[in-house]
């Protein structure tokens, strides 16, 4: 069994410094990690080749420093790391980042692709089934559990109110929720084995992908701007010494609001 | 080609229906009025003809039913095909989708089929008075900045909307609209994959983001334990406990009831905030509150920014004084 996982490296912080030019986000010097659903996704792949035997290879689009998030992933236990990078990748929305994605996916053999639900510092969930629909594959996201019996997953895909069980036969795309597992640390081996790997580095030259559907040129939309939100103005603050006072205060407020 | 109108996605949950599409048909509505447009529902389902009326009387024109057995329970791809063959036939030049676990599955697979741009979880959609652009605006990073979104050469415009973020229009019995069956063109191979099992958590808690008062909770309540505190507080009110992450984390309160970025957007009437620092991330989900009160005992938590009538002071003396001062006050004017 084949799977590709693909991987986001996300700041780990919520500093965010914005482009003031371009109004997108630079990542360069902000300490990063790899996206915590991603991470479960990739706990959850070596479980798998662990129990039944597969190949792990992970995939993930950016900058060289990219190769961080990728080289942990060979740590924990990944079998082959693939790195996507060209400028012509760059400033690409979900809809250019799948196309991207599903291009160099389309050059791997593979039976089952993993993703993140979401990642943290976009929070679309959108990259994932585009994915699967450039690929034309099956997809089951909000991944809680799984399991795999003979070619089919058996899978608990979760909703607000409640869940299904699933059973998808590969190949298909399925995406992870942190919620699913707890990611194994790192052995040392694995930290040894990782620098022996190497990491394979593609760019569009690799890739059969149509120009016009990759980076920001092939991205429908754009950042018209961003900003930091502006805080709504603060009320009245008391500093009581009574909780008689306090309770008066608030029941007089929900007088005047018409709530009581 | 031409393309206009307002084209909503009508999620419904074993034939009842999300209270989300209703929200959005409101805002639909705002926007197509402006536009001098129609608002489009797309009802997907089996047996769905008797939820028509509703769609209606919460700002609908028109509403193109897809009726068939395949559509029962939802699946991502039979859902994806009738929702895109919609789309490509009613063209509208804005579609919205709430931002569930099936509209967030749904939303992303439609817009790559159809090979348009996507903006998730929009906190506000307005139009470009220059150019009629739709204006999609967003969080990101955990709501530590906002993101405005267009998609200028690409139609439709798509985005999709967290629940409770948009107000419902208010219910006008007397609306009536146009009715079309769509003709799905749906076989078995449209199941990618089979649901063997349903399963319902069971819930008898009121949904959070329906309520109108919200009681919520944060780590400065101190324990468990003092969270009855906050119930008979709710309950005097008539309103709802819900929680900060912390508390969820600590495994106080379920997961349902967290408020804020990773958890529920709520716009009640009335949130007390109850021992909550207020992290931007939970500030992200509730700062649209009509009213908000606070009480923690640090004169410097966050929560104060954005809180109407802030009370600095013990959460665990306040609360039951307050619960005892309202008791009275609302059985005096019951009185009267």
């Amino acid at each position: 069994m084949n799977i590709v996982v693909c991987i986001k490296q996300v700041p780990d912080t919520t500093e965010v410094r914005l482009d003031p030019k371009t109004g997108t986000l630079i990542r360069e010097g902000v300490p990063s990690i790899i996206n915590p659903d991603d991470k479960c996704g990739l706990e959850a792949a070596i479980s798998l080749r662990d129990l039944y035997g597969a190949h792990v290879t992970v995939l993930t689009m950016g900058p060289k420093q990219a190769k961080k998030a990728l080289r942990e992933a060979l740590a924990m236990g990944a079998d082959e790391a693939i790195l996507l990078t060209d400028r012509a990748f760059a400033g690409a929305d979900t809809w250019a980042t799948s196309s991207t994605l599903a291009s160099a996916i389309r050059n791997l053999d593979y039976d089952l692709i993993v993703t993140g639900r979401q990642a943290i510092d976009g929070d679309t969930a959108q990259v994932g089934p585009q994915i699967a629909e450039h690929l034309k594959l099956a997809q089951v996201s909000y991944v809680e559990a799984l399991d795999k019996e003979d070619n089919t997953l058996i899978l608990k895909r979760m909703f607000e109110d409640g869940y299904h069980k699933i059973a998808v036969k590969m190949p298909c795309l399925i995406t992870t929720l942190s919620d699913m597992n707890t990611p194994r640390y790192m052995s040392v081996k694995g930290i040894y084995d990782a620098y022996e790997k190497e990491i394979k580095e593609w760019t569009l030259e690799e890739l059969d992908v149509n120009r016009a559907h990759i980076g920001l040129k092939g991205s429908p939309t754009k950042v018209k701007k961003s900003f930091t939100k502006g805080a709504k103005t603060a009320g009245k603050k008391f500093e009581i010494n009574t909780a008689n006072e306090g309770a008066v205060i608030i029941i007089d407020k929900l007088k005047e609001k018409f709530i009581i | 080609m031409e393309f206009s109108n307002v084209l909503v996605f009508i999620e419904q949950r074993e034939g009842v229906l999300q209270r989300v599409s209703l929200e959005l048909l409101g805002k639909a509505r705002e926007l197509a009025d402006l536009r001098k447009q129609e608002v489009i529902a797309v009802l997907p389902g089996y047996e769905v003809s008797e939820m028509i009326d509703e769609l209606y009387h919460y700002g609908a024109d028109k509403v193109v039913v897809c009726d068939d057995e395949i559509l029962k329970i939802y699946m991502t791809e039979p859902y994806t095909k009738v929702v895109a063959e919609v789309i490509n036939e009613e063209k509208p030049e804005i579609v919205m989708v709430g931002a569930t676990a099936i509209g967030r599955d749904l939303a992303p697979r439609v817009a790559a089929r159809i090979q348009t741009g996507l903006t998730a979880d929009c906190t506000s959609l307005e139009i470009d008075e220059e150019n009629q652009n739709l204006l999609m605006t967003r969080p990101a990073f955990g709501g530590n900045i906002m993101a405005t979104i267009i998609c200028p050469d690409h139609y439709p415009q798509m985005s999709t909307v967290r629940p409770g973020v948009m107000k419902l229009m208010e219910k006008d019995e007397k609306r009536q609209g146009e009715c079309r069956a769509f003709k799905t063109d749906l076989t078995h191979d449209a199941e990618t994959f089979k649901i063997l099992e349903v399963v319902k958590s069971i819930k008898e808690k009121k949904n959070i983001e329906d309520a109108k008062i919200l009681v919520s909770a944060g780590r400065g309540i101190g324990s468990q334990e003092n969270l009855a505190l906050l119930e008979e507080l709710a309950d005097t009110l008539g309103g709802v406990v819900s929680g900060s992450r912390a508390i969820v984390d600590q495994g106080w309160i379920e997961r349902e009831s967290q408020v804020g970025q990773t958890g529920k957007t709520v716009r009640p009437d009335l949130y007390i905030a109850c021992g909550i620092s207020g992290a931007i991330q939970h500030l992200a989900g509730m700062e649209e509150s009509e009213l908000i009160i606070a009480i923690n005992k640090d004169p410097h938590a966050p929560i104060f920014e954005v809180a109407d009538v802030g009370i600095v002071g013990d959460v665990k003396k306040v609360i039951p004084e307050l619960t005892k001062q309202l008791s009275i006050e609302i059985e005096s004017t019951k009185v009267v």
